[in-house]
């Protein structure tokens, strides 16, 4: 059977949670063949070969820290010539879709990138697709050389499926352009305790009409209530009551969880783009005409202060 | 020596509009009213900031796309730019972004640069990948979606807010950078700017001009194909209720009844 690239997510070893999606996916084309770039693969390797990884590339060294996206490009191409895969799949993270961009100039490939599904079809895989800010999904196709597509997390759900997942080291050698752009220095960012975004099962997202940072544990207080994470509209990071890396929306974060709950946010187009694929979408809102209540299934016409802490104890009540 | 600034800046549709496909699946461009990209107005803004910090600089903004696209143009030159390029060509109809950065590239390199800036995703497509893909092509550093960036003893910085750190990046001159929408607001041009766009130079070059052979091109050339695009159902009508002092709780019977408490 063919043989599909993965390009792993992770964090120090830890394998994030769209990497098992991908790994999923990549079933559906053919034996998946992790690529993991930086520490730890050992460990890597337990949960890759969990979840279906027949082989898993590894190569740690220290340009993939010290210098921006092109080092893993170099990387990725070197798994590319070793495997000749039938397709590429990289996660749909900002370094991922630079990353797939840069590999598909380099082998002359078609790209496709924010799939949230993808099948096999008779000429290659066949992806989908959701654009114009959700409102239309589209069915599309690499036409020529080996298909790249990044993939959105939340695309499937990941399925278990032993494999070897046995460690190969990956001879890589890096080119000129790989120290071109110089990671000077590198500021993690604070782990919340609270799930991903992008990866949570539920989204409790505060916009405009939270109306202040020193408000803002309202929102956090049902996100924690009910174990999801917390995203927030461009006006309030703009506002500066909410750090960046939390916005939903077009510029933002796409999220596609079981649940979303969007209070004090209006719902404009930009916003929309990036959690109108939500299974689940509730909303309160003090403005009945607000157009965030045509997209939710269960809506609250009400100030956020007092259904917003009502609805908090009340989760707490329920969930003993 | 002057620096030399090429700002890449698409023409979109609205998407304040209701945006559709075209019966050949490429992106309907005659139903909506077009504008610059939102999103190239940032790449403007930094060029133009970037200009005032240097001794002696100009600013080419660039675009492939169809006639109507000179609007995107005059938009930037009005914003201050100094000068325009506009790549068109009936051929170009249906061409992806391989393509389009095959011929953005083409372009960059007949105008001459020293620094090119795009935005950090057009917002029709939304891929975020060309300014990758320029680089790539050019053989220059790629300092991409930079919230803050500055251009000094031909080294060009920046701050990059990733997924999961926030990095400081560098490179050497020439480059390719990209920058989002928190790297600051926009101006709006003034009168006397608009005036001004009226008499700065557009050059338009077609695929002749810049080597390229039709079929490298277009919805023929094109690396992908779409295959099917069905609008998405609309979303079921919901239950609204209005908060009569019981909201929170209806609202955890609703969540309840749902499985999710
Ligand atoms: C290129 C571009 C990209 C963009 N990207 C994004 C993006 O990624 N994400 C994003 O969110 N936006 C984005 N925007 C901005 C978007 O257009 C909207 O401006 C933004 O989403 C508005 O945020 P909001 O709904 O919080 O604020 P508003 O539109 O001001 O809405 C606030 C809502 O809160 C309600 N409200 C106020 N007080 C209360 C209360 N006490 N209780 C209950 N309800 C209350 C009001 O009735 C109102 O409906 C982008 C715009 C552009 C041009
Ligand atoms: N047709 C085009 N003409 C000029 N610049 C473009 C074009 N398409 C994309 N760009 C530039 O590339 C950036 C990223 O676009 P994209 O990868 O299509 O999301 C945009 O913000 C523009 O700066």
């Amino acid at each position: 059977m063919a043989e599909v690239l993965v390009l792993v997510d992770h964090v120090d070893g830890a394998v994030r949670k769209p990497t098992l999606e991908l790994l999923t996916l990549a079933r559906r084309i053919g034996d998946p063949v992790a690529v993991h770039l930086g520490p730890n693969a050992a460990e890597a390797a337990k949960t890759l070969g969990e979840y279906g990884a027949t082989r898993v590339l590894a190569r740690d060294a220290a340009e993939f820290a010290d210098y921006l996206v092109v080092p893993k490009v170099d990387a990725l191409q070197a798994a590319y010539d070793a495997v000749s895969p039938a397709a590429v799949l990289v996660p749909s993270s900002t370094e991922g879709k630079e990353i797939a961009a840069r590999l598909a100039v380099r082998i002359g490939s078609g790209i496709i990138t924010d799939a949230v599904d993808l099948e096999a079809g008779d000429e290659g895989p066949v992806t989908t697709q959701s654009v114009f800010a959700a409102a239309y999904t589209t069915k599309s196709r690499v036409t020529k050389g080996t298909p790249v597509v990044t993939v959105k997390p939340n695309a499937v759900a990941p399925e278990a499926a032993a494999a070897a997942g046995a460690v190969e080291e990956l001879a890589v050698s890096f080119g000129e352009s790989a120290s071109g752009t110089k990671v000077v220095s590198r500021t993690p960012r604070e782990s919340t305790g609270r799930p991903e975004l992008t990866e949570a099962a539920i989204v409790v997202s505060g916009g405009r009409g939270v109306n202040g940072a020193e408000n803002f544990p309202v929102i956090e207080a049902l996100a924690d209530a009910l174990g999801a994470a917390v995203g927030a509209s461009r006006a309030a990071v703009d506002a500066g009551w909410y750090p960046h890396s939390h916005q939903v929306g077009q510029t933002g974060k796409t999220v596609s969880p079981q649940l979303y709950i969007a209070a004090g946010i209006s719902g404009a187009i930009q916003h929309r783009a990036g959690m109108q694929t939500s299974k689940t979408i509730v909303a309160v809102n003090k403005d009945s005409e607000a157009p965030i209540f045509d997209l939710v299934d269960y809506g609250v016409v009400g100030d956020l202060f007092a259904v917003v802490p009502q609805l908090t104890e009340e989760v707490k009540t329920r969930k003993g | 020596m002057s620096l030399r600034i090429v700002v890449c800046v698409k023409y979109v549709p609205d998407a304040a509009g209701d945006r559709q496909f075209a019966e050949d699946l490429t992106t309907d461009r005659e139903a909506v009213d077009g504008l610059l990209s939102e999103l190239d107005e940032y790449a403007v803004e930094q060029a133009l900031q970037i200009a005032d910090e240097a001794d002696d600089a100009e600013i080419t903004v660039l675009t492939v796309g169809p006639e109507d696209a000179k609007d995107a143009l005059r938009k930037a030159l009005s914003m201050g730019a100094d000068k325009a390029v506009h790549v068109e060509d009936d051929d170009l109809h249906g061409t992806d972004a391989l393509g389009t950065s095959f011929v953005l590239a083409k372009a960059i390199e007949k105008t001459g640069y020293d620094l090119v800036v795009c935005g950090m995703a057009s917002t029709d497509g939304t891929m975020g990948v060309l300014p990758a893909m320029l680089a790539e092509r050019l053989g220059v550093p790629q300092v991409t979606l930079l919230s803050e960036v500055a251009v000094a003893d031909g080294k060009v910085t920046g701050r990059r807010d990733g997924d999961v750190a926030t990095e400081q990046l560098e490179a050497q001159l020439p480059a390719v950078v990209s920058v989002t929408d928190q790297s600051g607001e926009a101006r709006y041009p003034s009168f006397k700017g608009i005036m001004a766009a009226k008499k700065k130079p557009v050059e338009s070059l077609d695929l002749d001009d810049l080597d390229i052979e039709a079929d490298e091109v277009g919805l023929e050339g094109a690396w992908t194909v779409v295959d099917e695009a069905a609008e998405r159902p609309a979303r079921s009508a919901g239950t609204v209720v209005k908060d009569e002092g019981e909201g929170g709780k209806q609202l955890a019977e609703y969540l309840a009844g749902q499985k999710f408490l």
